[in-house]
C-alpha cells in the first residue's frame, strides 16, 4: 500500500508516493537524498536519527513517514544559520572537540539544539540526563558537555546582545 | 628587519604542526551531515542484500525451500551454499589460517549464522523475502563451555575437519581443539615457583564482549561486467588487506579490483575482519552485474560479528616474602567460537597475550593458551588493543593484586617494588618483548601525590572502621604497559603480508601538498595528526596539507588502522617519507642560494646560509623551483614515498587510579574519581590525544561494569539489542580526569608510541582493582565482570555487607 505524504523538510516542501511503512529516516534518506541522519540500532536506542519533528526532538526511526503528512522536519543538513555559518551548536562540537567518528554526531547535535530550547542554561547534570537518548561510542561525552555549554554560552550572549 | 610575525617561533606557531592542539579538519562535514558513510553511497540500479540467518546454534541443513522467496516482487536471486560451490566460494579463508563458511553449508554451527542471501529492489523488499525463506533444521546438540567442548565425548563441531591433527598453529588434540600455544620458559618459571616462599593462583573470567561501534558493517559492490573491475565501498579498517583477500577469493586481478573505506563509523576492532556479508554482496554484484548494497542492523552486528575477549584464565605469581616477584604461569582456555577467525598476526594465535608480564622484572615466566571450537559466533578481535593485550593487563595487574593482599602489602608499594627501573631500558623480558622505554616509578609517584593516595586509604579505613558506612569504599590503581604498533614484518605477518605501512607525500609547486596513507581513520582524526607531523618535519602549514585514506587506487599499501598501529607505524612512515622530501629541497635550496648543502640549517619552514640571516629559501620557494629550475642532474617534482617496517614494537604504559563507593544497600557503585595518567611519548595534538583518552575510558567502563553477551544452554545469545547490550550514556558514564608524562620511544622516527588504546586496556583492571579493594578486607581476592549492580548486591550479601 503507498500513500502521498507531504513533508516540510528543513523549511523546503517535499512530497512522495510512499510505501506505508516507510520509516521517516528512510524517506528523508532514501527519497530526500539528506543522508546526514544515521541508523544505528533497531531499537530506539542510539538516538543517531535525531531530528526535529515540529520543533521536538523525536528518533525518526521510529515514526513512519506517513505520520509526519503536513508537518515540519528538522534535519542536520538543516542546522546551520540562515547565512549558512555553523550554528553556535555546531560551533561548540568543533572548539570542544565534541566528536570523532562523526556517526552520532547529527542526532547528537539535533537533539542539543533543541534542549538548549528546552533549558538555555543547563547544568552540567542537566546536559547529560538530556543528551542521554544518544549514544556516543568514541568521545566519552565529556567533550560533548562542554561542546553544549560552549552553544549555551553563546547563545545567552547573543541572547543579551539583541535584548 | 623581521616583523615580530616573522620571528621562527611565530612561524612555528603557524604552522600548527607536532604539539598544536590543533581543531580536527575533519570535523566539518560531520556537523554539517556531509560525512560519507558506506550507507550514504546510492548508485544507480543498486540492488539491496539481506541475509536469511539460523535461529539455532547447531543443525543440519535439511532443506532449502527459496521458491515463495523468488516469487515475490522486486526479488532478483536467493542465493545458498550450493549456488556458492561451483565458484568455490561457499567456505573462505580466515585471518588466523582455519577457514570459515561464507553461507552454512550442510550445517549450521552458531545462532544467527548466514544461511542464504536474498537480492531485491530494496531493503524493505529484502527484509520481507527474508522472512519467505524456508529453511528446515535438524538440531543438533549444543556445546556453548570451552571446558565441555574438550571433554572426549563432546559432539564434533567442524565435521569438515575430521582427520585434521594438525592444524595453522600446531598439533590439534581433540576434534574440537584449534591449538595450544606457548611462551616463555616453562622449566624457569616452574624452578621459580619451586623455589618461591609465597605463591597465589587466581581463576578470572574474561567474559566475551562485542566492540559495538555504531556504525554496524556494510558494504557496496560493483561489478562493472564491461570492463571487468569491482569497485568497493566498505567499512573496514584494512582496505588494501580486503583487495588482496578479494583477488585472490574472486581471481579479478588486484590491478582491477578498488577498495574504498570511506568515512567509518567508529571499529574499534569491529571492522577488521572480512565477514561473509562482505563476500556474498560482492559475488551478489558479480553474479548480477549490479552494483548491490548491504547494511547489517545491530542485532546482525552484536550476534555475528567479530567479539573480542572470551577467556578463561588462570594466573599464579611466585614471590620473595617481601614481595618480589620471582616467577608466573599463566593457563588459557579461549573460545573462539565456531570457526578460528581471531584477527591476530599470523605467527600470534593468543596475539600479544605474551605481554602479560606487565610493568614487571619478572625473571621466569611461562603462558600457555588453548583455542577452542564452540558454537558460538567467530571473531576474536582486539576490542581497542593491540591483540589480546587488554586480557595480558587484566591477568597480570590482577595477579599483582592478589600477592598485594595475600602479603597484606600496599598495591602501590608492590608495584614499585617490581617495576622494570628506568636504567634497565632497553628491557627484555622473560617472554622476549623489547620494551622501548619507560619510566614508571616517575609516572606513579605523580597519580600517588595527585589524588593523594595516603588521605584516600586513611578514609577507607574510616569507613571500615565504621559499621554503619552506607557504602564500601574501593581504590583502583593499575601500572600497565602496551605492546602496540604492530609490527617488525619479521615477527608480524597478516595472510602473508608483513605489518608494515606507508605513506606517499606530494608537495605541489605552490607548496601546498598531499599525503596518502595505508592506514584508515575512523575517529582518531588522522587528516588533523598526519598533517601536523609533515607541517614539522617539511614548514608547510598543516592547514594547506590534505591527508588522504582508505582508497586502494590512490593511497599506497597499507596494513590498516587496528592495534594502535596508525602512529607508532604509519606515522613514522609519514616522518620519513617528509624526511626524504626535506633532503631533496635541501639541495634545491643550495642550488638556488649557490652554496654548498653543509653551508644550509634548516630552521622551521627555511633553509639559511649559516652565519647569514638575510639569505634563505622558504619551503615555499623551494616548492616552485622542484618544478621549474631543480639543480642540474636532480629530477624535478618534489615527492616521496615511504615504507615503514618498523624494527620494534612500542610500549606505552599508564597509571590509573580510581575511587568507587558501592551502595551497601542496593549495589550500586559510583565512580568517584578516575585519574588517568598515560605516556604515549611524543603527543602530536594534545586535545586529540585526550579526546582518545576520554573514549577508551568509557569503553573501559562499559566493559568493566556492564558489558557480555549472555547465551543460554540451547546457544541463544540473550541481549544483542542496544536494549541489552550496555553502551553507557552521559548519564552514567564517569567524569576523567587525564595526566601525562612523556617519554619517548627511541627507535621510533618522531619518538610516538600510540595511545588510542591504552585507556581501554588500562581502565578495565583499574574498575575491577577498585571494587575487588572495596571487598578486599573481607578477604575476597578477585570478582568477575562485569560489576553490575545486581551482581554486586550478591557479592555483598554473600560477603555479609549488605546493609
Amino acid at each position: 500500500m503507498t500513500i502521498r505524504t507531504a513533508i516540510t523538510v528543513n523549511g523546503k516542501e517535499t512530497s512522495r508516493e510512499v510505501e506505508a511503512r516507510t520509516l521517516l529516516v528512510h524517506y528523508l534518506r532514501e527519497e530526500l537524498s539528506l543522508t546526514g541522519t544515521h541508523v544505528g540500532c533497531d531499537t530506539s536506542n542510539c538516538g543517531a536519527c535525531t531530528v526535529l519533528l515540529d520543533g521536538e526532538a523525536v528518533k525518526s526511526c521510529t515514526v513512519l513517514a506517513a505520520q509526519v503528512h503536513d508537518c515540519n522536519i528538522t534535519t542536520i543538513e538543516g542546522a546551520a544559520q540562515a547565512d549558512g555559518s555553523f550554528s553556535p551548536v555546531q560551533e561548540g562540537f568543533r572548539q570542544e572537540h565534541g566528536l570523532q567518528c562523526g556517526f552520532c554526531t547529527p542526532g547528537m547535535l539535533v537533539r542539543s539544539y533543541r534542549l538548549l530550547q528546552e533549558n538555555p542554561n543547563p547544568t552540567e547534570e542537566e546536559i547529560r540526563v538530556g543528551i542521554s537518548g544518544n549514544l556516543c561510542r568514541c568521545t566519552g561525552y565529556q567533550n560533548i558537555v562542554k561542546a553544549v555549554q560552549s552553544a549555551a554560552r553563546k547563545l545567552q550572549e547573543a541572547a543579551t546582545a539583541t535584548a | 628587519m623581521n616583523a615580530p610575525t616573522d620571528t621562527a617561533e611565530a612561524r612555528e606557531l603557524a604552522l600548527a604542526g607536532m604539539g598544536a592542539s590543533r581543531l580536527r579538519k575533519e570535523d566539518a562535514r560531520f556537523i554539517q551531515g556531509k560525512g560519507n558513510y558506506v550507507d550514504d553511497l546510492k548508485l544507480p540500479g543498486m540492488l539491496h542484500m539481506d541475509i536469511v540467518r539460523a535461529p539455532v546454534a547447531h543443525a543440519r541443513i535439511k532443506k532449502i525451500n527459496k521458491e515463495a522467496a523468488l516469487a515475490m516482487p522486486g526479488v532478483h536471486a536467493v542465493l545458498t551454499a550450493d549456488d556458492l560451490k561451483p565458484l568455490k566460494l561457499h567456505w573462505m579463508p580466515t585471518l588466523a589460517g582455519d577457514v570459515a563458511a561464507v553461507l552454512a553449508d550442510e550445517k549450521v554451527h552458531f545462532q544467527m549464522q548466514e544461511v542464504a542471501i536474498v537480492i531485491a529492489d530494496d531493503r524493505y523488499i529484502a527484509a520481507d523475502a527474508v522472512e519467505a525463506v524456508e529453511v528446515e533444521y535438524e538440531e543438533l546438540p549444543v556445546v556453548m563451555d570451552p571446558f565441555e567442548a574438550l571433554k572426549p565425548d563432546a559432539p564434533v563441531l567442524r565435521e569438515d575437519l575430521a582427520g585434521k591433527t594438525e592444524g595453522a598453529h600446531g598439533k590439534r588434540e581433540h576434534h574440537n581443539h584449534i591449538f595450544t600455544w606457548e611462551a616463555g620458559d616453562k622449566a624457569a618459571a616452574d624452578a621459580a615457583f619451586d623455589a618461591a616462599p609465597v605463591k597465589v593462583s587466581q581463576h578470572m573470567y574474561y567474559p566475551r564482549v562485542h566492540p559495538c561501534p555504531l556504525e554496524t558493517c556494510g558494504c557496496v559492490a560493483n561489478f562493472d561486467p564491461i570492463r571487468g573491475e569491482l569497485t568497493t565501498h566498505i567499512t573496514s579498517q584494512a582496505p588494501h588487506v580486503v583487495r588482496t583477500v578479494v583477488s585472490l577469493l574472486s581471481g579479478i586481478p588486484e590491478s582491477k579490483v578498488r577498495i574504498i573505506s570511506p568515512d567509518i563509523g567508529g571499529g574499534f576492532g569491529n571492522k577488521v575482519g572480512i565477514y561473509p556479508g562482505y563476500v556474498c554482496v560482492i559475488v551478489a554484484s558479480i553474479v548480477l552485474g549490479r552494483p548491490v548494497k548491504w547494511v547489517e542492523d545491530r542485532i546482525e552486528n552484536i550476534s555475528s560479528t567479530a567479539f573480542a575477549r572470551d577467556y578463561h584464565m588462570d594466573g599464579e605469581l611466585a614471590a620473595t616474602s617481601d614481595g618480589k616477584i620471582l616467577g608466573l604461569r599463566v593457563n588459557v582456555v579461549a573460545d573462539h567460537g565456531a570457526f578460528d577467525a581471531c584477527a591476530d598476526p599470523t605467527k600470534f594465535p593468543a596475539g600479544l597475550f605474551h605481554i602479560c608480564s606487565g610493568s614487571y622484572d619478572v625473571p621466569a615466566a611461562h603462558a600457555s593458551v588453548k583455542g577452542v571450537y564452540t558454537n558460538k559466533a567467530p571473531g576474536g578481535v582486539a576490542y581497542r588493543c593491540s591483540f589480546r593485550v587488554t586480557e595480558a593487563v587484566y591477568l597480570i595487574e590482577r595477579m599483582v593484586d592478589v600477592l598485594a593482599q595475600k602479603l597484606g602489602m600496599d598495591k602501590a608499594e608492590i608495584r614499585a617494588k617490581n617495576f622494570i627501573k628506568k636504567e634497565q631500558f632497553p628491557y627484555t623480558s622473560a617472554f622476549g618483548f623489547e620494551y622501548d622505554s619507560g619510566d614508571y616509578h616517575t609516572a606513579l609517584q605523580k597519580v600517588l601525590d595527585a589524588v593523594d593516595y595516603k588521605g584516600l586509604r586513611a578514609e577507607q579505613a574510616a569507613k571500615r572502621a565504621d559499621p554503619n558506612s552506607p557504602t564500601l569504599m574501593g581504590i583502583g590503581l593499575v601500572t600497565f604497559t602496551e605492546v602496540v604498533g604492530a609490527g617488525p614484518s619479521k615477527m608480524c605477518d597478516i595472510l602473508g603480508v608483513g605489518m608494515f605501512d606507508s605513506c606517499e607525500i606530494r608537495v605541489h609547486p605552490t607548496g601546498s601538498a598531499i599525503a596518502r596513507m595505508g592506514t584508515i581513520t575512523q575517529g582518531q582524526g588522522h587528516q588533523t595528526t598526519y598533517a601536523q607531523i609533515i607541517a614539522t618535519e617539511l614548514g608547510i602549514p598543516s592547514e594547506v596539507i590534505q591527508v588522504e585514506e582508505g582508497d586502494t587506487s590512490t593511497a599506497p599499501y597499507g596494513l590498516g588502522t587496528y592495534g594502535s598501529r596508525s602512529t607508532p607505524v604509519a606515522g613514522a612512515a609519514i616522518a620519513l617519507a617528509a624526511r626524504k622530501i626535506h633532503a631533496k629541497a635541501k639541495k634545491i635550496a643550495a642550488h638556488l642560494l649557490e652554496v654548498n648543502e653543509g653551508d644550509l640549517d634548516w630552521e622551521v619552514d627555511r633553509f639559511k646560509v649559516k652565519g647569514d640571516d638575510a639569505k634563505f629559501k622558504t619551503m615555499a620557494e623551494i616548492s616552485w623551483a622542484a618544478y621549474n629550475q631543480p639543480p642540474e642532474g636532480l629530477e624535478p617534482g618534489l615527492e616521496a614515498v615511504h615504507y615503514y617496517d618498523p624494527p620494534n614494537f612500542t610500549y606505552p604504559f599508564g597509571i590509573y587510579l580510581c575511587v568507587v563507593d558501592i551502595d551497601r544497600a542496593t549495589g550500586e557503585t559510583k565512580i568517584r574519581r578516575f585519574y588517568a595518567l598515560d605516556d604515549c611519548g611524543t603527543r602530536i595534538n594534545p586535545m586529540i590525544i585526550e579526546g582518545q583518552i576520554h573514549g577508551g575510558l568509557t569503553e573501559g567502563f562499559a566493559v568493566a561494569m556492564g558489558q557480555q553477551m549472555p547465551f543460554d544452554a540451547q546457544g541463544n545469545l540473550m541481549g544483542n539489542t542496544l536494549m541489552d547490550y550496555f553502551l553507557p550514556t552521559a548519564v552514567e558514564t564517569p567524569k576523567w580526569e587525564t595526566d601525562f608524562t612523556v617519554t619517548p620511544s627511541p627507535h621510533h622516527p618522531i619518538g610516538a608510541k600510540g595511545v588510542a588504546e591504552s585507556p581501554h586496556v588500562g581502565s578495565i583492571p583499574t574498575f575491577t582493582s577498585a571494587i575487588v579493594d572495596a571487598f578486599s578486607h573481607l578477604g575476597v581476592t578477585h570478582l568477575d565482570m562485569p560489576h553490575s549492580s545486581y551482581r554486586l548486591w550478591k557479592s555483598l550479601r554473600e560477603h555479609g555487607a549488605a546493609l
